[in-house]
């Protein structure tokens, strides 16, 4: 085990939905109460926290419903992949040797319908809001209408993406969308934004996610399932990528973040696609799962109309995705998605998952997120 | 009295018998919209060069708003009942960038990609003054014009 390794030795989520009267820290303390007793060490015991959130300042905050320790405390924030860098963060104070054990938090609670803000916070001018064109969903639906025509996806890909997510939803106790839906009810829905329906959506709701991480060489005395950090990477975009809330486009293009990513994460842990056993790819919408499989390294461009009509990404397929359902099935608190992801993939990893646990013994958990301002993160585990 | 006035500054050229949206042009040949004034190219701060970019272009790819966008920043003159679905797009002018914009073509069924589309300036709110604002938008080349927006 070399020095630098880092290992998660336990996870807590306080599922998504809405909860109306339970603030953000409350429920980021529901959190990391399960992620203590999941890793079996008391509060008193993490030297480092790095807390991300969208809608709370200060979300290192938390320490006052935990316990005024003096640990050190900061807040991340990185848009929807602020759960990835709080994780990295975390991970870093330990391989520099800040701290032996240390905690990565995610919480949120989001106001009800589409995110708003003024553009000036993105570096637009005024008019591009006045004029209803600040809407980060006008580039799900204009990124999967593009992709349909380049690579002839059809529509029943989509509403086949949304139907899994719904379905493993359904078989996730903790899930907020607990309905299976059939692809012709997903279809038939209305468009929010052409060519994606009301269901191939998810919506911004609350919830928290904590993931409790260590010195490799300590991990032992915690779990005898330690989860290993093998990779951590993240990516803004670069010139002539498609990429959110962009006025204009040069006509020479560029890769997305999330390809350049997922490049270096599998060059980091020394792994490829094909090593992956369960993954978790960011799906703002049905269109972005699709995408973000060809992203990933997963399959080419095109491919996904076989893979999913063959139920590749189900849970008994050959490579399970967003297995407790995704964004669609648990909705994004901003700070806490990608952290829900790795708990996720903890609980696969471990064999903890139960009703919608993976077949055979899962090794290589692959986490992706994507988001504005155009930036993609990409996380690693193995056991 | 009140008039017609662009949305921003820099937007279009307007008052313009053929009104063209601006961009800016760096030394390396490169375009940017909207306009800006400077912008670091190879490590130098440079000036952009003003351009009028292309009239006409192709329908590179599109999506739909069918809910009336969170006010604010949403400045349109509509109310969450009278507000129209409305189309968005990218638009690849040959030669100089694609370009977002309204289109004036709500219906997807009506749009395709590749399709020919030209500009179109056209009314879209009211200002502090009272002034109608107007905005650019792209419509399906031998679509009528005012067509979608109310425009006279």
């Amino acid at each position: 085990m070399a020095p630098s390794d880092v290992a998660i030795i336990g996870t807590g989520l306080h599922p998504f939905g809405r909860y109306p009267g339970k603030s953000a820290l409350e429920m980021g303390e529901d959190a990391v109460i399960e992620a203590l007793a999941d890793a079996g060490v008391e509060w008193s015991a993490i030297q480092a926290l790095y807390a991300g959130s969208m809608e709370v300042k200060n979300p290192e905050a938390i320490v006052g419903l935990l316990g005024l320790t003096g640990v050190p405390g900061r807040a991340v924030f990185t848009g929807c992949a602020t759960g990835a860098t709080s994780l990295a963060m975390a991970a870093n104070a330990i391989r520099l040797g800040d701290a032996d054990i240390a905690i990565a938090i995610g919480l949120d609670k989001h106001p009800r319908g589409a995110f708003s803000d003024h553009p000036s916070v993105s570096g637009l001018p005024g008019w591009y809001g006045e004029a209803g064109l600040f809407l980060t969903t006008h580039f799900f639906g204009m990124k999967i209408n593009r992709y349909m025509h380049d690579f002839g996806i059809t529509p029943i890909t989509l509403a086949r993406a949304a139907e899994k997510a719904f379905r493993n939803g359904a078989a996730n106790p903790r899930a907020w969308r607990r309905t299976p839906m059939t692809a012709e009810q997903i279809l038939e829905s209305q468009y929010l934004n052409y060519p994606l329906t009301q269901y191939m959506y998810c919506s911004p709701d609350e919830g928290a996610a904590a993931a409790i991480l260590c010195r490799a060489d300590l991990a032992s005395k915690y779990t005898d399932k330690p989860i290993y950090l093998r990779a951590s990477t993240l990516f803004s975009r670069r010139e002539g990528a498609f990429e959110l809330l962009s006025p204009s486009l040069p006509l020479e293009t560029a890769p997305s973040p999330t390809v350049f990513a997922s490049q270096a994460a599998y060059e980091q842990a020394g792994i490829g696609p094909e090593d992956v056993d369960v993954a978790q790819l960011q799906d703002t919408d049905a269109g972005s799962e699709v995408i973000h499989l060809a992203e990933n390294g997963f399959c080419k461009d095109g491919e996904q109309e076989t893979l999913l009509a063959e139920g590749a990404t189900e849970i008994g397929g050959k490579l399970p995705v967003n297995t407790d359902g995704g964004l669609l099935a648990n909705g994004e608190p901003v700070g806490a998605s990608g952290l829900r992801q790795i708990h996720e993939l903890v609980t696969q990893l471990r064999g903890r998952a139960g009703g919608r646990q993976v077949g055979g013994t899962p090794r290589v958990g692959y986490a992706h997120l994507y988001g504005a301002p155009g930036t993609a993160a990409v996380t690693i585990l193995s056991t | 009295m009140a008039q017609q006035v662009p949305l921003a500054e820099d937007l279009f050229t307007w008052p313009a018998e053929e009104p063209a949206l601006i961009g800016g042009r760096s030394s390396d040949g490169k375009l940017v919209f909207p306009y800006r004034s400077h912008k670091l190219v190879g490590g130098v701060n440079e000036e952009l060069e003003r351009v009028e970019l292309p009239r006409r272009g192709t329908l590179w790819t599109f999506t739909g708003q069918r809910f009336r966008p969170p006010s604010p920043p949403y400045a349109g003159d509509d109310t969450p009942k009278t507000f129209e679905p409305f189309a968005v797009g990218y638009v690849e002018l040959p030669g100089a960038l694609r370009v977002e914009a309204r289109l004036t073509e709500a219906d997807p069924d009506k749009l395709h990609i590749g399709q020919e589309m030209e500009l179109r300036i056209v009314p879209f709110g009211t200002d502090a003054d009272g002034n109608q604002t107007l905005i650019y938008a792209f419509a399906p080349v031998g679509a009528e014009e005012g067509h979608g927006d109310g425009s006279e």
